[in-house]
């Protein structure tokens, strides 16, 4: 699904990603935690092409393709999908509008049909309902007004329309309150396939007991420091993460 | 083509009022019209109504004769669907065929009653401010014919009042006057909605419009004004409103760029309580400039405007916006809010914008504010991160510019209408690449 090798990335021109390398098989998922400042949200933005996040060595293979050389919207229409840590208001363009470009766009790119407005506005409110959104909101402004909460369940709503390969959730946990959590962990167990992958990106543990994790890497400095199943992560929990990064020092 | 001299020009315009056939009771409101195109100072750099909008253009136009009906092929779509009194001129000239139906005081200058006629003497170039708006006494000069609406006192038009104006390129480069004056006595209540458009052949003419409009006490008037020519004609317009006690005026106006349009609105809030409501949409793209003016006076108590403008400037393109709210002593209490934003799609584009408050009373509550930015990298990642092309976004995020404007917009038919027409603009390449 995923192979990362050796991958070394800035962001303008700042060194923040050293030497990484990680391999994600299909059905899999993995968690990626690590203290502030570690490179976390950095991976999530090399993965879906970032503008200013730049891989300055190593490769990055997609469903074996090279992702590194595909624009922004290749990646996802080939199936990557990042869920934004502050996803972005945009006013004066409906929710509808943009969730049905998105769809027809990688409909288009699998080599099926568009849906029609009608067929796609039934989908649009099975879905909202799925994560617990009023159908109201697919009429607003793309999340214009809406709480974190909101937000973060439109993204997992995007993505449950989107269905993607490859979901990357960037904190998607950060200011969530715990039955926002869980609508939005219900979400993503929901989505969990042998065909589809997770990259979970959180700082805290709490997240990872709605969603279980196959693995869990420790991100410090810009590496991966540590690697291990789930059990890690509550490891973490206990001890904190400066243990691992004395151990790396 | 070498530019007219100001003189010139200004004689060859009225060469061309002499060429009309007008009724006698018109006579005095040309004659004074002629005397004043003649005084006034032709604009240049220096002068601040045009600092930004040189008239080279129309200077270099040679419009020597007047526009006639000319057959004309519309795209489809072009005009609006809605059930409304329709009227419709080509080049200036009155095309029954394509109008439709009618209402009490809905009449055309040159079919009006004596009491009409005496009704259009006594307002007809009265609420425009001359001294202002340089082409309103050009239009004084060469008033032959235009649409009066009247509603009398306590009655509500049930049917919008829908004015096309049509141009046609013509053999040689010609002018069309559009004159409108709107009359809304006492608890009136009517809907106006102008449209300029042309086919989509080049263009070779000019248009000046004129709409003067009275909204009574306690009257209320919807205005949209669209101006969606193509972009080779040349239109210089202005609305002027008067506003008496508790009137309530609520205006729409749109336009796309041409190589000279400018549009000035003058709103005056003669009695209190009276509420302005004044929305603007400009679009240039090309190597347009579209200049917009618009002039509040608050002249009475409590008083309340609120207006709004943005506008997208797309590759060379030229805009100018002017928003001017003066309130006078007596104008206690007013609520006033001007805000202009723009979105600069290329670095070539220019926005000129200038937002002026002029206060001169002591308890009033006033806001202005003005911006000028770029599409936003985060929205266009955004987009893009969920598959759309990066054309695709610019032009999602460009018509969301612009679209908070349009959504809330309570006539069905314009608004559909602006959707589908905008949306095949903002599609073309040039717009948003």
């Amino acid at each position: 699904m995923l192979d990362i090798r050796n991958l070394n990335a800035r962001v303008e021109e700042t060194e923040i990603l050293r030497n990484l390398s990680l391999n994600i098989k299909p059905g899999e998922i993995h968690a990626i935690m690590g203290p502030n400042g570690a490179g976390k949200s950095t991976l999530g933005n090399i993965l879906s092409g970032r503008p200013g996040y730049e891989a300055t060595s190593g490769e990055i293979e997609f469903n074996g393709k090279n992702l590194l050389e595909m624009d922004i919207e290749e990646r996802a229409r080939e199936g990557l999908f990042l869920a934004f840590q502050y996803p972005v208001e945009i006013p004066g363009v409906s929710n509808m509008e943009f969730l049905k470009a998105s769809v027809d766009a990688r409909r288009k790119h699998l080599g099926q049909p568009e849906l029609s407005s009608f067929d796609f506005m039934k989908i649009a409110r099975e879905t909202s309902k799925r994560v617990s959104l009023d159908a109201a909101f697919l009429k607003r402004g793309v999340n214009e007004g809406f709480s974190g909460g909101e937000k973060k369940r439109n993204e997992i709503m995007q993505m449950m329309l989107l269905e993607p390969s490859l979901c990357i959730l960037d904190e998607t946990d950060s200011g969530l309150d715990i039955d926002a959590l869980q609508v939005v962990a219900a979400g993503v167990n929901s989505m969990r396939s042998p065909e589809r992958s997770f990259i979970v990106v959180t700082h805290y543990q709490r997240l990872l007991d709605f969603i279980v994790p196959d693995y869990v890497h420790v991100l410090a400095g810009g590496r991966i420091v540590k690697s291990g199943g789930k059990e890690l992560a509550l490891e973490l929990e206990a001890k904190g993460y400066s243990w691992l990064e004395d151990e790396v020092a | 083509m070498s530019e007219t001299s100001p003189q010139d020009f200004k004689h060859l315009a009225l060469t061309l009022a002499g060429a009309q056939e007008s009724a006698p009771w018109l006579d005095t409101l040309r004659f004074e019209g002629t005397e004043q195109w003649l005084e006034a100072q032709w604009p240049g750099r220096r002068t601040e109504l045009w600092k930004y909008t040189p008239l080279s253009s129309l200077q270099r136009g040679q419009f020597t004769s007047w526009g006639s009906a000319q057959a004309y092929t519309l795209a489809d779509e072009a005009l609006l669907t809605l059930d409304a009194i329709r009227l419709v001129f080509v080049n200036g000239e009155f095309d029954a065929q394509a109008s439709s139906g009618d209402a009490a005081g809905v009449v055309r200058f040159s079919q009006a009653d004596s009491t009409q006629q005496a009704l259009i003497e006594a307002n007809l170039g009265k609420i425009v401010d001359t001294k202002r708006h340089l082409f309103a006494s050009l239009s004084n000069a060469w008033t032959q014919d235009g649409v009066l609406v009247h509603v009398p006192k306590n009655t509500k038009l049930e049917l919008p009042i829908y004015i096309v104006h049509i141009s046609t390129p013509e053999a040689a480069a010609a002018t069309a006057n559009h004159r409108v004056l709107v009359l809304l006595e006492e608890s009136a209540q009517a809907e106006v909605i102008e449209h300029f458009v042309s086919d989509e052949q080049q263009q070779n003419g000019f248009v000046n419009s004129l709409t003067e409009i009275q909204v009574g006490a306690n009257a209320h008037l919807s205005h949209y004004r669209m101006n969606l020519e193509e972009e080779h004609l040349i239109h210089i317009g202005g609305v002027h409103i008067n506003l008496a006690s508790d009137a309530q005026y609520l205006g729409f106006t749109l336009s796309e760029g041409s190589q000279l349009k400018r549009i000035d609105y003058q709103i005056c809030h003669k009695g209190k309580g009276a509420h302005a409501g004044l929305n603007g949409v400009y679009l240039p793209r090309n190597k347009h400039l579209l200049d917009y003016h618009t002039n509040v006076e608050h002249e009475a108590p409590h008083c309340t405007t609120s207006e709004v403008f943005r506008g997208i400037i797309a590759d060379s393109a030229r805009a100018v916006f002017n928003g001017r709210i003066h309130i006078h002593p007596d104008a206690q209490k007013t609520l006033a809010e001007l805000s202009n934003k723009n979105l600069l799609t290329s670095d070539q584009a220019e926005i000129d914008t200038k937002p002026e408050l002029e206060i001169y009373a002591d308890d009033v509550k006033c806001a202005h504010g003005a911006t000028v930015s770029q599409l936003d990298q985060t929205s266009m990642f955004y987009l893009r991160s969920r598959g759309l092309t990066e054309k695709q976004a610019r032009t999602m995020l460009s018509f969301g510019f612009i679209n908070e404007l349009l959504q809330d917009l309570p006539q069905q038919a314009v608004r559909e209408h602006l959707h589908r027409h905008l949306t095949q603009l903002f599609d073309k390449d040039q717009f948003v690449s």
